[in-house]
């Protein structure tokens, strides 16, 4: 099914596109002409080309110092939750009940975390670990464990990425069951015919089939774990120290606590773009993946589910055009 | 064949690690502030429904419910009116342009919030709409209306590009195939879109308390005054926590059977 080259398709999209420029463009238009100017208060404003930038990328600045060890502590949350979130989802999807009431109560139960705001993530988060009114806090003093989130920063990483683990796993989790739930009965009779082992089972069939959607995962959890302001703030506030200050932390530090114009453009900037590197660099694979399955399936002839003794991987069933 | 060895035993687990946070807090905000400081009680011995009468009786605090309300469902309706258009023309044609505009879209669902705090504060103080609903509703439009887009173009791919020429040698117009045929059958698509936006527009904080100040605090706003010179109100904190949780818990039970497939935005 190909797609009809139509320009009035345009006039559709038109409202999007417009709701979204008003609110992405003409900000970043505002970023843009601050992270050249400095202030000094009294809305006076003076060029300072690219000194903000220079700065910002030179570690012996206080500034440029700042935003690099925040931005190497975020790269480090971020891989750390990753390396745990994505195996512990595809466990829970896996371990997922096959049928009766209780998938949906599974369901609902695991999309729960996801669903409260994240400061209240923070405020439980918060209450729970204190040593002295929560429980996780209590019981592992009482176990003899030195367990003190504001004091210690090492407790306070344990609690963030915690905290980060119990909100965001059941999003790995859904996806992957989505992914799961699209494989075909007959794919899995073929490899019990096969006699296929659970682990060649899972090599072969599940884990290809959850691809894409795993995909999506990594660049959701990616990206919104770079972006992370409000429950580390509300927990930690950024410390102790500086230990758990993240990039976001730091530019809401610089642009709204010291009104550093100048200064939180520009690092909103080279945040930005990092971000946009990344994406485009998901985006691309995404898309490629979905082509090059549209090309496996029409070279290669039927795509039936046919488990070699080797149990190569099954293409797709249903290869779908376009992104994701 | 499906599913791994023992995976009752790591589902319960996984489903009491996810719980039991939130049985804390629950368990807190029945306790009076006394109990919570002297005494560590895995459940209320003087069970007290004190601080939720606080909140509901006290015009300040749930006042902040209706305005996080209010901004929710504005946002939840100018995504989806201004997605599914959009939506449809993605999944049947190709224009000029189309992928960059896709990408543009979402990586705009990436950038952070923080970045965008600061002009937001200038842009909707510049046009009056500061401190109004619709200055969130609008704001939170950056992340929800491209997600809106990219599960609704999911959905709509779902259905046969024949449905629309049939309606269309029917001599349907437009504007009519749109509302009468295509709408009702991307219902559950529209609905899971919806919860979406409603979800990340009601989670997120650090916009909706930047662009307000007295008129239209959100409850995530209000909730940080429960910290006083007298020490912190656990209880009325967690009270109001527990009240933020139960409108997410009540949209998640209206869709739990697509929940799974929209969270893949509808493309698995």
């Amino acid at each position: 099914m190909d797609k009809t080259v139509n320009q009035k398709a345009w006039f559709l999209v038109l409202p999007v596109f417009l709701v979204v420029a008003f609110s992405a463009v003409l900000p970043l238009m505002t970023v843009v002409n601050y992270s050249m100017q400095d202030t000094f208060g009294n809305n006076q404003f003076f060029w300072n080309g690219v000194g903000w930038f220079k700065e910002l990328l030179d570690p012996s600045t206080d500034l440029g110092g700042r935003f690099l060890a925040s931005l190497g502590r975020n790269l480090f949350f971020s891989l750390v939750i990753l390396a745990i979130e994505v195996p512990l989802g595809i466990v829970v999807a896996l371990s997922m009940p096959r049928e009766g009431w209780t998938v949906a109560a599974c369901l609902v139960i695991l999309a729960l975390p996801l669903l409260i705001p994240w400061n209240v993530v923070g405020t439980i988060w918060q209450i729970f670990g204190r040593p002295d009114i929560g429980l996780l806090g209590y019981v592992l003093n009482a176990m003899g464990v030195d367990y003190n989130y504001v004091s210690n920063d090492f407790d306070a990483w344990v609690t963030v990425i915690v905290m980060d683990v119990w909100h965001w796993t059941s999003l790995v989790a859904l996806l992957c069951y989505a992914g799961l739930k699209s494989i075909p009965e007959a794919y899995y009779q073929a490899a019990q015919i096969d006699g296929a082992s659970r682990w060649a089972v899972f090599k072969a069939i599940q884990l290809p089939k959850m691809n894409r959607v795993l995909l999506i995962a990594v660049l959701l959890r990616f990206m919104d774990s770079f972006m992370i302001y409000t429950e580390p703030f509300v927990v930690t506030g950024g410390g102790p120290g500086n230990s758990t200050t993240f990039v976001s932390i730091e530019l809401v530090k610089i642009a709204l606590g010291q009104f550093d114009l100048g200064k939180a453009a520009a690092l909103s900037l080279v945040y930005n773009l990092i971000i946009l590197i990344v994406c485009w660099v998901f985006y691309t694979v995404m898309t490629n993946a979905g082509v090059e399955r549209k090309v496996q399936a029409e070279s290669g002839p039927a795509v039936e589910p046919k488990p070699s003794p080797g149990l190569k991987p099954v293409p797709a069933l249903k290869p779908k055009e376009g992104v994701a | 064949m499906h599913s791994i060895p023992g995976r009752r035993l790591i589902m319960g687990l996984f489903l009491v690690f996810l719980l039991l946070p939130i049985y804390w807090l629950v368990n807190m905000s029945f306790k009076t502030n006394s109990e919570i400081v002297s005494t560590m009680t895995l459940w209320p011995h003087t069970p007290t429904l004190q601080h939720y009468k606080r909140i509901f009786t006290d015009e300040s605090w749930y006042s902040g419910y209706i305005n996080s309300l209010e901004y929710v469902v504005l946002n939840t309706i100018i995504s989806i009116s201004v997605a599914l258009p959009a939506a449809y023309a993605f999944s049947r044609y190709r224009f000029l342009g189309d992928k960059h505009l896709f990408f543009w879209l979402l990586s705009n669902r990436m950038a952070p919030a923080a970045v965008y705090a600061l002009p937001f504060f200038n842009l909707y103080s510049a046009i009056g709409l500061f401190d109004t609903p619709w200055a969130v509703a609008l704001a939170h439009c950056i992340f929800n209306v491209p997600l809106a887009v990219w599960i609704l173009e999911g959905f709509v791919s779902g259905v046969p590009r024949e449905i629309d020429e049939t309606a269309f040698l029917d001599g349907y117009s437009f504007p009519r195939f749109f509302i009468k045929i295509l709408v009702p059958l991307i219902a559950s698509g529209i609905g899971v879109a919806a919860f979406f936006c409603f979800m990340f527009s009601w989670v997120e904080l650090l916009l909706a308390r930047t662009l307000t100040s007295v008129q239209t605090k959100p409850i995530a706003a209000i909730m940080t005054r429960t910290v006083s010179a007298a020490g912190m109100d656990w209880g009325l904190l967690a009270a109001a926590g527990v009240l933020t949780i139960i409108p997410g818990a009540l949209v998640i039970w209206f869709v739990r059977n697509y929940i799974a497939r929209g969270f893949a935005l509808g493309r698995v």
